[in-house]
C-alpha cells in the first residue's frame, strides 16, 4: 500500500473574480503534500460537486467573496450529500460574518477562515481533520 | 495471494463492485481511488471488473508543457459527446518532487464539461517513479472501460519515460506540439517523434505553424527513408510485417514504390486550433480512421496483446515489490534496529531474505 | 541649492561662476555625506524592519541633491499643466477645483437604486457612479443559474435597457453624469444608458459619463472577461470610434491599475502595466486608423492608493511624466490634452484588516492624503467595514468626512504639488519611471500585452508579488497592525450590513414579464443583425443600439457575440 493522499479541491463558485486566496490557499495545501485539483473561476454548485464526485476528493475548500455564501455554501452542501458523498469535509473562505459562520456550522459546514487567515493554518486545519476522519477508511 | 485463483472480495469490496457494475459513478471515483492509493484488495477488484474490458477505444494525447493537451483533450471528448458516445478522461499532472503535493489544474480547461452526463474525468498526480504511473494509469482506463465508456482519453505531459508510456499505452497516441520556436526539436529530443500515430500542431493561428507542420514532415521522411524506418515502430511491432489491402489512410503517403503489401501508417500531421475547435473534427476524423486502420490489420488486437503482457510483467514485479517491502519491514523492524544487529554482507543478507519471498508472504 | 526658476539669469562669465560654485557645493556635499555615511553606518539601526517599500524598493536612511542632480527641472519637472505634467494634470489643480469626491453606488434592483440617487441629488451630488451587481459585470442576465445568490448582491442588477430606464426614471441624463463601473460587458451597459438617454429625449451628443470598458486588467487581475482579447478588443475600439462622433462627451475608458494592485502587485507593475494597457489601447485605435487626438483625450486613468506613503505619490507623478512622454514622443499626439493622464483614485481595499477594524479609518486618511499630494481628479475613500462586507451608512459617512477633512481643514490643498523638490520624492518618481520602463521592454519582448495575457505573462507576476507580501506578512518581517502585531483578545464588534435575499426574486420576475410583453420577433431580428455585423467585423455599436432599442437582454446579447467570439480560457497561474 501507498501513502494515502489528501485529495482536496478548492472550488471558486460565483462571478466574482477574486482568485488570489483560493490559489494562495491551492498553493500552500500542495505545499503541505496535499493534491489539489483547481477547476477555476465561477463554478457552479453543480459543477463543483460533480468534480468533487468524479476526483473523489477528501475535502471540498470553497473560497466566496461576493457575499453569496448563504446560498452557495448550503447548496453544495446538499448536492455533496445527496451524490452520497456524506464523510467529506467542506470547508473555506471568504469574507462572512459571525452569526453566518455559525449558521453554516450548524448546517454541517466545517470550520471557515477570515480576511488575514495564514495559510497554514487552513493545512494543519485539514490534516488534523483527515487523521480524526479519514485516514483508515475502508470504502 | 493465492497463485491460482482470484480470492472472493471482502464483504465491503464486494458492495463497490455491484455499485460499480449498476453504473454508479461514485463507485468508479471509489475504485480509482483504491487502484491509486494500492488500498488492500484493489487487484481482486480490478480482476473481479476486468470482464467488461476491453470494449473502449484509448487515445493517447502527450506533448510538452504549455502545449494545450486539456483544451485540445476537452474539444475531442465534447465532439465525440456530440455524437452521442461517452468518454472518461484521465489527465495526469506531475507530483512535486519535493513536497509530494500536486497542483491538477487541467479541469479548468474541461470546464464546459463537468457537469456532462457521459463525461467523466479524473485528475491523477505522477506520485513520483515508484507510484509506477504508467500502470496505474492503464487500470484507471481500465475501470472507466469496464463502467462502459466507449473513449478513454490519457493526457500526460511529454516529458520523462513514465509519462510517455502513459499515452503511448493507448490504442492511437496524438503529439501535440505548438510553433513555438524549437518545439520540433524539443519534441525530437524527448522521444515524441516515434511515438505518435497523429500529430496535432496547436495554436495553429500563431506564426511558424506551417514552419512546424513542415518540420515534423521533413523528420518523418527522414525516418522513412533512413535505416530508422526499418527498426520497430513504436509499439514495439515491426508494421512491415502484416499485409495490408486498401489504400493507406494518409494524405501525403509515399507509394511511390508502388509496393501494396507494405501496410504502414504514416502518422498524419494536423494543424488544429483547440481553444476555437478549429481543425478538432479533423482530427477526431482521423483518430476513427487510425482505429479503422488498427482493425483492418489486426494491428489493434496485436497492439492491444502485447500491452497486456507488458501490463502483467509490471503486475508481477509490483506484486514482488510489495512483498519485498513486507519482507524488509518484518526485518529491519520500525525502529531500524536489526540492520545493526545482523552481521553479513549486503548480498549475503538480500539472498536470505529472498528466500522469503513468495506465496504467503503479502496479507 | 536654488532650483533653476528662481535664479537670474546670469551674464556668461557668471554663469561660469556659478556652474564652478554648484560643482564645489556638490563636491562637498559628497565628502560630508561620505562622512555622514560612516559615522551612521557604524550605529545600529532599527530590526522590526527591513527598510523597503511595501513593495519591496529598498529606501536609504537619507536623499540629498547628489539623488536629483540628474534631472532637468524643466524637461523632467516642469509646471503643473504643463508637458511633462509631473506636478499635476491641470495648471490651478485644486486652487481652482478640488477633487471630485466620488462615492460608488448601487444595491438590489433598479428601483431600490433609483431612489437612492434621488435622495443623493437632492444633496447636491452631480455625477452619480453605478456598482452593478455579479451577474451584470459578467453578462449574465439575473434568471441565469449563473447568477443565483449574486443578484442585487453587491451592486445593482441591470439585465436589459427596461432596468436602465428604471434606474435613471425622473433623473435627466443631459445633466447628471454618468460613471459606470462596467467591463466586459461594458458596451452593452453603454447601448443600455444611450437608448434610455434616447428615450428621455436627451440626444447622444449631450450624454456625459464614463465607462470603465478597461479589458486588458481584466485579464491580468479583476478576471470579469467574457471573449478572448482580440475581440473583446476589437469592440473597445468600436465604442472609441463610434463615440468620437456620435457621443463626444462620454469618457469611454477608464485605464485602471486599481485592480492590478488589489490583486497583489507592487506599486510599479501597477504602474507599468496599466500604462503600457493605455498605450495598448492607443494602438489599436490608430491601426484603425484613428486620429490619435481625436480619441486620446476621453482616455482617463485610475489609481489604487496604497499604504507605502511616498511611493504611492511617486507613483502619480511618475504615471503623469511616463504618459506625457510616450504620448508625445512615441505615438505623435499634437494636442496637451493628448498628453495629459487624468485620474481617479480609490484607497485600497486589501490593507483594511478585519481585525480592529476601526484602525481602517486610519489607514484609508493616509491613503487619502497620498493622493492628494499625488495630484488626483477624483476620489473613492473605503469604509472601514469593507473587508467584512458592503459598508454600513454610518461608515460610508466617516469615509466622506475623511475626505472633506483633508480638503478643508488639513490646507494640503492650498499649493500645488507641494512636495515636489523633495530629494526623496523626486528620486522615487525617477526609479518608478526608470523600472516601468524596463518593465514596457520587458512586455515587448513578450510580443506585447495581449501575448503577455495569453501566455499568464501578468498573471503569475502579480501572483509572485502577491505571494512574497503574504510571507513577510506570515513571517513578521512586515507589520500590519492587529493582523501580525499589536494584537488584541475579544475584537470590538462593529455592526455590519446584510442584503436581503428579495433582489434575486424581483428581477426574476420583472424578466420574466419583459419577455413575454417585447416584440419576440423584433429581438430575434435584431440579434441576428448584430451577430451578422461581428462575423462581418463592423462596427458592433449601430445593431447593439438596434437589439437594446428591441429590449434584448444581456445575456442574450452576450450569447449572440460569444457564437462568434467564443469566450476566454482562463490561463492556470500560480
Amino acid at each position: 500500500m501507498v501513502e494515502r493522499k489528501i485529495r482536496v479541491l478548492v472550488a471558486k463558485p460565483g462571478l466574482d473574480g477574486h482568485d488570489r486566496g483560493a490559489k494562495v490557499i491551492a498553493a500552500s495545501l500542495r505545499d503541505a503534500g496535499m493534491e489539489v485539483i483547481y477547476t477555476g473561476l465561477h463554478q457552479t454548485p453543480e459543477k463543483i460537486a460533480a468534480t468533487a464526485l468524479q476526483e473523489d476528493v477528501d475535502v471540498v475548500a470553497l473560497s466566496i467573496l461576493s457575499g453569496a455564501h448563504m446560498t452557495l455554501f448550503p447548496r453544495v452542501l446538499n448536492l455533496i450529500r445527496e451524490n452520497g458523498m456524506d464523510d467529506v469535509l467542506i470547508t473555506g473562505g471568504g469574507i462572512i460574518p459571525q452569526e453566518d459562520v455559525e449558521e453554516l456550522q450548524a448546517l454541517g459546514i466545517g470550520r471557515l477562515f477570515g480576511p488575514g487567515t495564514a495559510t497554514g493554518e487552513a493545512a494543519t486545519y485539514i490534516q488534523e481533520w483527515f487523521l480524526a476522519n479519514r485516514a483508515d477508511d475502508e470504502v | 495471494m493465492d497463485e491460482t485463483s482470484a480470492r472472493p472480495l471482502t464483504p465491503s469490496l464486494q458492495r463497490l463492485a455491484d455499485r460499480f457494475r449498476a453504473g454508479d459513478s461514485l463507485a468508479l471515483a471509489r475504485c480509482i481511488t483504491r487502484v491509486e492509493n494500492q488500498t488492500g484488495g484493489f487487484e481482486d477488484l480490478l480482476h473481479a471488473l476486468h470482464d467488461g474490458v476491453g470494449r473502449a477505444r484509448r487515445i493517447g494525447l502527450t506533448g510538452p508543457p504549455g502545449a494545450g493537451k486539456s483544451t485540445l483533450t476537452a474539444a475531442v471528448a465534447r465532439l465525440l459527446r456530440d455524437r452521442g458516445e461517452t468518454v472518461g478522461i484521465v489527465a495526469v499532472d506531475p507530483s512535486s518532487p519535493f513536497t509530494g503535493g500536486a497542483l491538477l489544474g487541467d479541469r479548468v480547461r474541461m470546464d464546459d464539461l463537468a457537469t456532462e452526463p457521459g463525461i467523466f474525468i479524473r485528475s491523477m498526480a505522477s506520485r513520483g517513479s515508484h507510484g509506477g504511473l504508467a500502470t496505474t494509469t492503464r487500470e484507471a482506463a481500465d475501470l472507466m472501460d469496464a463502467f462502459g465508456f466507449d473513449h478513454v482519453l490519457l493526457e500526460t505531459v511529454g516529458v520523462g519515460q513514465s509519462e510517455l508510456e502513459v499515452a503511448t499505452n493507448a490504442d492511437s497516441t496524438v503529439v501535440v506540439l505548438v510553433p513555438e520556436s524549437g518545439d520540433g526539436i524539443q519534441a525530437m529530443k524527448a522521444g515524441l517523434m516515434e511515438v505518435a500515430d497523429l500529430f496535432v500542431v496547436n495554436k495553429a493561428d500563431r506564426p511558424g505553424a506551417d514552419r512546424l507542420k513542415k518540420e515534423i514532415e521533413v523528420v518523418q521522411a527522414i525516418r522513412a527513408g533512413s535505416p530508422m524506418a526499418a527498426a520497430p515502430a513504436h509499439h514495439g511491432v515491426d508494421f512491415t510485417a502484416i499485409a495490408l489491402a486498401g489504400s493507406n489512410p494518409a494524405d501525403d503517403g509515399d507509394d511511390s514504390g508502388g509496393a501494396p503489401q507494405i501496410p504502414d501508417w504514416e502518422a498524419p500531421v494536423l494543424k488544429c486550433t483547440a481553444s476555437t475547435g478549429e481543425g478538432v473534427a479533423e482530427l477526431v476524423e482521423r483518430l476513427d480512421g487510425h482505429f479503422e486502420w488498427l482493425e483492418k490489420t489486426g494491428m489493434l488486437d496485436e497492439q492491444r496483446r502485447l500491452a497486456a503482457i507488458e501490463h502483467t510483467r509490471r503486475v508481477l514485479e509490483r506484486a514482488v515489490q510489495r512483498q519485498a517491502a513486507t519482507v524488509w519491514t518484518e526485518w529491519i523492524g520500525d525502529d531500524g534496529q536489526s540492520a545493526d544487529q545482523v552481521a553479513g554482507s549486503p548480498y549475503e543478507i538480500a539472498r536470505r531474505l529472498a528466500r522469503r519471498l513468495g506465496p504467503g508472504s503479502e496479507n | 541649492m536654488s532650483s533653476v526658476i528662481d535664479t537670474e539669469v546670469p551674464g556668461s562669465a557668471d554663469l561660469e561662476q556659478e556652474v564652478e560654485r554648484r560643482r564645489r557645493e556638490l563636491a562637498e556635499l559628497e565628502a560630508k555625506l561620505a562622512a555622514w555615511n560612516e559615522t551612521t553606518g557604524a550605529t545600529a539601526q532599527r530590526d522590526d524592519t527591513d527598510f523597503t517599500t511595501v513593495s519591496g524598493q529598498p529606501v536609504r536612511a537619507l536623499y540629498t541633491p547628489l539623488d536629483t542632480q540628474g534631472d532637468d527641472y524643466i524637461a523632467d519637472v516642469g509646471l503643473p499643466g504643463e508637458y511633462p505634467f509631473t506636478r499635476g494634470p491641470y495648471a490651478t489643480m485644486y486652487r481652482t477645483r478640488l477633487w471630485t469626491k466620488r462615492l460608488f453606488s448601487g444595491f438590489a434592483t433598479a428601483e431600490e437604486t433609483n431612489e437612492r440617487y434621488k435622495f443623493l441629488l437632492a444633496r447636491g451630488t452631480t455625477g452619480l457612479s453605478v456598482a452593478f451587481d455579479f451577474p451584470t459585470l459578467m453578462g449574465y442576465d439575473s434568471d441565469d443559474p449563473m447568477s443565483e445568490g449574486e443578484v442585487g448582491k453587491c451592486g445593482v442588477a441591470i439585465a436589459s435597457l427596461a432596468d436602465m430606464e428604471t434606474l435613471f426614471d425622473g433623473i435627466p441624463l443631459d445633466r447628471v453624469s454618468v460613471s459606470m463601473t462596467i467591463n466586459g460587458p461594458a458596451i452593452m451597459l453603454y447601448c443600455f444608458l444611450l437608448v434610455a438617454a434616447e428615450k428621455q429625449g436627451v440626444p447622444f451628443e449631450k450624454v456625459t459619463g464614463t465607462i470603465q470598458n478597461d479589458i486588458l486588467k481584466e485579464y491580468q487581475a479583476q478576471h470579469a472577461w467574457i471573449y478572448p482579447p482580440k475581440p473583446a478588443l476589437k469592440i473597445i475600439t468600436d465604442v472609441f470610434e463610434w463615440s468620437s462622433a456620435h457621443a463626444p462627451k462620454f469618457n469611454t475608458i477608464s485605464i485602471s491599475g486599481y485592480h492590478i494592485r488589489e490583486a497583489g502587485s507592487t506599486a510599479v507593475e501597477e504602474l507599468a502595466f496599466t500604462l503600457k494597457n493605455g498605450f495598448t489601447y492607443v494602438e489599436e485605435g490608430m491601426a484603425r486608423g484613428l486620429d490619435v487626438d481625436e480619441f486620446a483625450p476621453r482616455l482617463s486613468f485610475f489609481w489604487d492608493v496604497h499604504n507605502d506613503f511616498f511611493e504611492e505619490i511617486a507613483k502619480f507623478r511618475a504615471g503623469r511624466r511616463i504618459w506625457a512622454r510616450h504620448m508625445r514622443e512615441i505615438y505623435g499626439a499634437k494636442r496637451p490634452e493628448s498628453w495629459r493622464l487624468r485620474t481617479h483614485a480609490q484607497t485600497a481595499g486589501v490593507t483594511l484588516t478585519a481585525q480592529q477594524p476601526h484602525n481602517n479609518i486610519v489607514r484609508v486618511a493616509y491613503q487619502g492624503l497620498a493622493a492628494v499630494l499625488g495630484g488626483t481628479q477624483s476620489l473613492h475613500t473605503n469604509a472601514m467595514d469593507e473587508t467584512l462586507a458592503l459598508p454600513t451608512e454610518h461608515a460610508v459617512r466617516i469615509a466622506l468626512r475623511t475626505q472633506q477633512i483633508l480638503a478643508f481643514e488639513t490646507g494640503v490643498p492650498n499649493t500645488i504639488d507641494p512636495l515636489a523638490g523633495s530629494y526623496f520624492v523626486e528620486s522615487m518618481t525617477d526609479e518608478l519611471e526608470r523600472q516601468a520602463e524596463e518593465m514596457f521592454a520587458e512586455i515587448d519582448d513578450l510580443g506585447g500585452v495581449v501575448a503577455g495575457i495569453e501566455s499568464g505573462y501578468f498573471q503569475a507576476r502579480i501572483a509572485r508579488s502577491a505571494r512574497r507580501f503574504q510571507d513577510e506578512v506570515e513571517a513578521n518581517s512586515r507589520l500590519i497592525v492587529g493582523l501580525n502585531s499589536f494584537q488584541e483578545e475579544g475584537e470590538a464588534d462593529i455592526e455590519i450590513l446584510k442584503i436581503d435575499e428579495s433582489a434575486g426574486e424581483s428581477q426574476g420576475r420583472r424578466l420574466a414579464a419583459l419577455r413575454q410583453t417585447r416584440d419576440a420577433d423584433a429581438v430575434e431580428r435584431t440579434l441576428a443583425a448584430l451577430t451578422e455585423a461581428a462575423r462581418a467585423d463592423e462596427n458592433l455599436m449601430p445593431p447593439m443600439l438596434d437589439a437594446v432599442r428591441s429590449y434584448a437582454t444581456l445575456g442574450e446579447i452576450r450569447s449572440a457575440l460569444e457564437s462568434v467570439y467564443g469566450r476566454f480560457q482562463e490561463p492556470v497561474a500560480f
